[in-house]
């Protein structure tokens, strides 16, 4: 029978199936940060129990640390006892961790990656919801609680009911200055915060063959946001010319053998989707939120949208509510919203190209009087490589922070923070009420469009800047 | 984890749709390293608010919360779980709910039932007129039941039974451990490790 690469995946991992009760799925690969782990490390310690595969699981600390003066002990004390926590806990359970210091410590779904952990057909689990990233490889990938973390440390494996499949095809060349944010702001837009729900979604089409691995992670990244706990690219030549000569990829035969079943893993043709939804690449535009989840996005181009417009009484009351907290008008220019803080970063687009596309932007311009600008790459490996090739020059140069690695202001766990009512241009995930700081205020934007609004002090794609003499 | 047959208590109806998990505990709360004690967190924004729902006095000690559509999205945090439960509540009743959340919710105890839009607005209609008005959720019928309200919700059925039988997941899986072992040696020898 035809399957999807989803199906396929799934199938390869399923350990137990019996008819009413939900697969036992084997799990490759664990990720663990501070956050979500320490109660389920407790729990181990308090039913007995250990970690089945410490070698299938890594850790790494990213959501407390601060990204300046990583040198020191962390000045928060809640903060400084969970990441002491998690490093006590994989002492005691002997899991490998990358702590705050080391050359691998930064954003856990750009450490997998970066390691060439993270491959083609695997099941890739974390207490993160932005796991999804890693379906860019052709991985099922999903964010799970805290119950589950200790239940894949105690069995390496998870009871799980199959998910339904979702194509979203993106067909045609994407227009210049447009990006895998923007289409992953685009399909939310379409589809609602809970369009996803219940669905592994898999991108198709040739404007996602044509991505990178880093604009593929970006996009599978938001799946989220769309309600879909994954999202996945099939892996083609791309993927394993990304994956090649990493640290922990297959090397020799073993490389042969990994590529030849990864070529096996693509849809079949005649597979059949639970849904599908169609996007128009040549039709798309640098995309921004103006409200207060990620499905309230519109192209830059529009204007604030009124309540009164509103399909339904919920969809009027969330626009009202929303616009409120965002202290927006309807009718107002987008690109006529001033920004206080622009934040560069997160395991959304806190990679390389993402701040080669701002240090683009920011050659030979300056950020705005108006305006401060954090740019906090995803890791240590992501910091040394702008700094090899410069950025970091320009970043400062042009008048922005450079920061240390880590999720920083993505959602403000550490002294990174918006202040009550401040606005952000930021290239994180989520705008969700304080997200970023208690009554904060979150666009979300590409990073070009992050970069361009940094220099203009209004939201604004590179192309309304001036040009350079 | 405590069995789950049936529950009555009071309602509290939060009117707004997509009430993310960033709402219901911010993230300055999830530095902790206990289960409980979140009660203080839930909602911590929206309770600066002396309007807020939650708030009234009338609403004192309810155990059940009726929600807008797409309850529990965003992040995975299973802190939003224990600060509602730590908070006092056993049930929370939407026509959505996020797929982690809901996943969460089973694996805690906490009962998320799905019923149609059309019945959480007669039960937050029947909240209004008397916050007093007791609701019972029947996980073994799978029904609702306030004043002349008699509505079905939806739950999934393995939850349903490890809900009814109070039964440990982990301690489930564990019984397949000659599984787990014999699908252990036939992993292909490319996939990586971390060690």
């Amino acid at each position: 029978m035809a399957r999807t690469l989803a199906e396929k995946v799934w199938a390869a991992h399923v350990v137990r199936h019996a008819e009413g009760e939900p697969d036992l799925l084997y799990i490759d690969l664990h990720l663990v940060h501070e956050v979500t782990s320490p109660q389920a490390f407790d729990g181990l310690r308090v039913a007995g129990r250990g970690v089945r595969r410490p070698d299938l699981t890594l850790a790494t600390e990213d959501h407390n640390v601060p990204t300046i003066n990583i040198d020191q002990p962390i000045a928060d004390p809640v903060s400084r006892a969970q990441v002491d926590a998690l490093r006590a806990n994989c002492a005691e359970f002997k899991v490998p961790l990358y702590p705050l210091g080391s050359i691998e410590q930064g954003i856990v779904h750009v450490v997998g990656p970066q390691l060439g952990l993270t491959q083609p057909g695997m099941t890739v689990v974390c207490g993160d919801s932005h796991t999804s990233t890693h379906g860019a490889f052709g991985a099922l990938a999903f964010g799970i609680g805290t119950s589950e973390v200790e239940h894949v440390l105690a069995t390496q494996t998870l009871p799980l009911k199959p998910f339904k499949t979702m194509a979203i095809t993106v067909d045609g060349e994407l227009p210049l200055g447009v990006s895998a944010k923007d289409i992953t702001l685009a399909i939310i837009a379409k589809i609602g915060t809970g369009g996803g729900q219940g669905y592994v979604l898999e991108y198709r089409g040739s404007a996602i063959r044509g991505l990178s691995m880093e604009g593929r992670m970006t996009l599978c990244n938001m799946s989220i946001e769309a309600g879909a706990r994954a999202g996945m690219v099939a892996p083609d030549e791309t993927t394993f010319a990304y994956v090649q000569g990493r640290e922990h990829a297959p090397t020799g035969a073993a490389w042969d053998e990994a590529v030849t079943y990864w070529r096996t893993l693509p849809s079949d043709a005649d597979a059949v989707f639970d849904a599908e939804v169609h996007l128009d690449a040549t039709t798309l535009s640098p995309y921004v939120t103006w409200g207060t989840n990620p499905g309230q996005g519109l192209p830059l181009s529009g204007s604030v949208p009124s309540p009164a417009n509103a399909s339904d009484e919920v969809e009027r009351t969330a626009t009202e509510r929303a616009l409120d907290y965002m202290g927006l008008v309807p009718g107002t220019l987008l690109r006529e919203i001033q920004i206080d803080t622009v934040f560069i970063g997160s395991c959304t687009n806190g990679r390389i190209e993402d701040l080669r596309a701002v240090a683009e932007v920011l050659r030979g311009r300056q950020v705005a009087d108006s305006v401060r600008m954090l740019i906090v790459p995803g890791s240590v490996r992501v910091k040394l490589q702008a700094e090899d090739e410069g950025l970091d020059t320009v970043f400062i140069d042009a008048g922005a922070d450079w920061r240390e690695a880590g999720c920083s202001m993505c959602l403000a766990m550490n002294p990174d923070k918006l202040a009550p009512g401040e606005r952000s241009a930021s290239t994180s995930n989520r705008n969700f009420e304080g997200r970023q700081g208690p009554g904060g205020r979150t666009h979300l934007v590409s990073p070009a469009v992050a970069a361009a609004t940094a220099v203009a002090g209004t939201l604004a794609a590179p192309a309304d800047l001036p040009a350079l003499s | 984890m405590d069995a789950f047959t049936t529950h009555t208590g009071t309602a509290v109806p939060l009117q707004r749709s997509n009430v993310d998990t960033d709402q219901i505990i911010p993230a300055e709360y999830l530095k902790r390293i206990t289960r409980t004690g979140f009660e203080d967190g839930l909602f911590a924004s929206w309770r600066k608010d002396p309007d807020f729902v939650l708030n009234q006095p009338h609403h004192a000690g309810a155990t059940i919360l009726v929600a807008g559509p797409d309850f529990g999205t965003g992040s995975s945090r299973e802190h939003a779980v224990w600060a509602l439960q730590n908070y006092g509540f056993k049930v929370v009743i939407s026509s959505r709910f996020a797929d982690i959340f809901r996943g969460n919710s089973g694996k805690g105890g906490l009962l998320t039932a799905e019923v149609p839009q059309e019945t959480v607005e007669k039960l937050w209609a029947l909240i209004a007129a008397d916050p007093a008005t007791e609701v019972t959720v029947d996980l073994a019928a799978q029904q609702i039941r306030a004043g002349d309200l008699v509505a079905d919700f939806a739950v999934d059925g393995y939850v349903r039974w490890r809900l009814m039988e109070g039964l440990d997941d982990i301690g489930i899986t564990l019984q397949s451990g000659a599984a787990i072992t014999a699908f252990e040696k036939q992993r292909p020898e490319f996939t990586p490790t971390t060690s």
